[in-house]
């Protein structure tokens, strides 16, 4: 990933409009929104963003501090990619006809990836795990015709104090 | 208790201790003008309610307490968003009430309704939108705390009319007196970090050409007397930035007046050649610091902000201290005194002799007008302050008036002089006047305002008419929008384009008698000291007097936009060959 891209997380009290106050402090300024997800934390009280912006670190720090000054906003963390976990939801439609569709159920099995419906001429897959994995997988399904695909916008929570490298069965 | 929406409003504000409020009302928010009637608080009528919003700004600013507005929905919600920015870029507490058309209406382009929280949530502080008539006092509560802790600013509170009418069963609550303010997001630190009160302590201690740069957080802080406490301490210089006039008495040896664009020659330069610069409640504004690759460029920073935000965000600071101003300056006052007070300080007598060399050489200056010549403004200002009570509160337009004005009146108390600094509001000056003396009737309320600006809100002269509110106005005029003039005399090679107003029209003084004013029209040298006598003794209605004044005048010195301050043009006279 490149230094330009961060992943800020803010944790907010769940109130209406609280989106629009954060994801306002980037629009004016002129930065994309890269991916976004919101949900309820443990505690419904409140909401935890997690968004990934492209964008310097300078500007980024100022625009951290501007965060913070939101009365909502409870919490911000910045997630280096390095020291952190993140993982997204992939919803896909391929094509697949005859030959094709053996491929793609290898493909399916080699990233545990799941099939959702399956149609004449179409399957909808999905499969979590981490965006790089996310990636590959689209990269390698594309060949076969994609009809539709949805992607969450990434979740992350920084890696555990002394946790050992990811096992296999994270599949980092 | 039962009881409605729209009373439990008015019972809320008046809990807060609010005693005036300036608004107008309008169909969404009609319901809770029936419970002014019987409430001790006074309310204001304005023209417009943009005059409102600066009238609360005023009175803030004046006093201290947050200023209080009451509208209605729609265009009275957005005629309020420029008196709201203008208080949030000059940290201004203040409550905006607004009238909202009925919950189960929003969103469906319902007659004079507008997105009000949506339009307002970057020029306020903070926004609500109120959806349940029990949530009303709690939310005014919350709206008045966050208005008036940490940095001040305007707080805006939208409230559907159905919650407030109380013939529909929705406005029918129980009452419920307001509790703690419940904002976990919201923890204004007010205590320096003693450990960077040491590290400052030790810079200060160490400089041998320091300048104090004040800002108007020493005024939100109430922090002139710590200032003056400090500044007595270790002999610092003090500049005073267009926000903090008054924060430090202008007769004060080591005020070197104000900094920036049109900044006096000591004030500019002894920022711009200082080894240490002590920010406190000051934000390193552009229009103080000019280019920023060339300002004060061997200073070191200590920089006090109450708003985390600030530090850092123009000038990295060697030692930034989130703290309140006055709070910072009395644990510097310790932490100097502890090290050994002035006796530890490194040798500043060098400095302190090529300050007052400038301060000779350069002092604030202006050409007398020759005999059948238009009147000078800088003389009008002199002999305005010289004529008026020395805690006069000056407000201001934005233009060159307001640059005349800061250069030349002599403030020596805080909280006397207000003007928009920050988003450089014209038209700010006669409702901020209004709402100043409304707050504090026993003092004699200046506004001097240029004709430009005096077009954009003049009609609430009728407002201080009717309200018996008696400010006075000492009007500029010199035909045009003076400063935009000026910048197309020096840099668009004289071309000047739409800047040519009429000295004429309108008759100022018709217009002025017209809003039940009084009105004097002064145009030669000789009559400028009698009508300021005679308005300064005019006290059962406002005064309007319109001075005449000279349209090729320039205001000097000036930092060239876009340029280092060290590129200052100081008055023509004082030029080399």
């Amino acid at each position: 990933m490149e230094n330009r891209f961060h992943t800020v997380v803010v944790k907010v009290e769940n109130k209406a409009g609280v989106l629009a106050r954060v994801s306002g402090l980037f629009a004016r300024r002129g930065f994309n929104i890269d991916s976004l997800a919101v949900a309820p934390t443990d505690d419904d009280n409140f909401s935890r963003i997690t968004f990934v912006v492209d964008v310097e670190s300078a500007p980024l720090e100022q625009v951290v501090k501007q965060l913070d000054k939101l009365i909502n906003v409870v919490e911000i963390t910045e997630l280096d990619p390095a020291h952190s976990v993140e993982r997204e939801l992939m919803l896909v439609t391929v094509r697949v006809d005859g030959e094709g569709r053996g491929a793609i159920l290898d493909l399916v099995q080699i990233f545990d990836a799941t099939v959702l419906n399956v149609g004449h001429d179409q399957m909808m897959l999905s499969l979590s795990g981490s965006p790089g994995r996310i990636d590959d997988f689209e990269d390698l399904v594309r060949p076969y015709g994609i009809e539709e695909l949805q992607r969450t916008g990434r979740v992350a929570l920084p890696k555990l104090a002394k946790t050992e490298q990811p096992t296999d069965s994270q599949k980092d | 208790m039962m009881t409605n929406g729209g009373d439990a409003l008015i019972k809320a504000l008046e809990l807060e201790g609010v005693e005036v409020m300036f608004g107008l009302p309008g169909g969404a928010i009609l319901p809770v003008y029936d419970p002014i009637i019987d409430s001790s608080i006074r309310h204001i009528l304005v023209r417009h309610e943009q005059g409102a919003g600066h009238m609360a700004s005023g009175y803030a600013h004046a006093t201290g307490r947050p200023g209080v507005v009451m509208v209605t929905s729609g265009p009275a919600a957005t005629n309020m968003v420029t008196p709201l920015l203008d208080a949030y870029m000059d940290s201004v507490p203040m409550v905006c009430i607004t009238g909202q058309v009925a919950y189960s209406a929003i969103g469906t382009d319902a007659f004079q309704e507008a997105d009000t929280t949506g339009i307002t949530m970057s020029a306020t502080k903070h926004n609500f939108l109120v959806t349940e008539a029990k949530d009303i006092a709690q939310t005014i509560h919350e709206a008045f705390h966050i208005a008036t802790t940490g940095r001040p600013g305007p707080v805006l509170v939208d409230i559907p009319k159905n919650l407030v009418n109380p013939v529909d069963p929705s406005s029918q609550c129980e009452w419920a007196e307001p509790s703690a303010p419940d904002l976990p997001g919201y923890n204004p630190l007010l205590e320096p970090d003693p450990k960077l009160v040491a590290e400052a302590a030790e810079l200060i201690l160490a400089a041998e050409r320091p300048v104090i740069y004040a800002g108007g957080g020493i005024l939100r802080s109430r922090a002139a007397e710590a200032l003056y406490a400090f500044a007595e301490l270790v002999q610092i210089p003090v500049v005073t930035t267009l926000m903090a006039r008054g924060a430090f008495p202008d007769s004060h040896e080591l005020n070197l007046g104000m900094p920036g664009m049109h900044g006096n020659y000591t004030a500019v330069m002894a920022m711009q050649q200082s080894d240490l610069l002590i920010a406190l409640g000051s934000r390193f504004d552009d229009r103080v610091t000019g280019k920023l690759d060339g300002f004060a460029s061997d200073a070191k920073i200590i920089h006090v902000d109450i708003d985390p935000a600030e530090l850092g965000k123009v000038r990295r600071p060697d030692v930034g201290i989130q703290a309140d101003a006055r709070l910072a300056i009395e644990a510097l006052i310790a932490a100097v005194s502890e090290l050994g007070g002035s006796d530890a300080q490194a040798d500043c007598k060098a400095w302190r002799s090529t300050l007052s060399g400038w301060q000779e050489r350069f002092p604030l200056v202006y050409q007398d007008a020759a005999p059948g010549e238009a009147l000078k403004p800088q003389m009008v200002m002199e002999a305005l302050r010289d004529a008026s009570p020395d805690d006069t509160i000056v407000t201001s337009g934005v233009g060159q008036h307001q640059m005349w004005a800061s250069q030349f009146w002599k403030f020596d108390y805080p909280y006397t002089w207000i003007n928009s600094g920050g988003l450089g509001t014209m038209g700010f000056s006669i409702p901020a006047a209004i709402g100043a003396k409304v707050g504090m009737p026993d003092r004699t309320v200046w506004a001097v305002d240029g004709d430009g600006c005096f077009q954009m809100t003049a009609q609430e002269l009728v407002t201080a008419s009717m309200e018996k509110i008696p400010i006075k106005v000492a009007l500029f005029n010199n035909g045009y929008l003076g400063m935009v003039r000026q910048w197309q005399e020096m840099f668009y090679e004289e071309r000047f384009s739409e800047v040519y107003l009429s000295r004429d029209v309108p008759d100022y003084k018709m217009w002025s008698e017209a809003m039940g004013c009084a009105a004097i029209r002064v145009d030669s040298p000789e009559e400028v000291e009698p009508a300021i006598a005679k308005a300064n003794e005019i006290n059962d209605r406002p005064v309007v007097v319109e001075f005449r004044t000279d349209p090729v005048e320039k205001v000097f010195p000036m930092v060239p936009a876009g340029a280092s301050n060290d590129a200052l043009m100081v008055d023509p006279s004082q030029r080399k060959g």
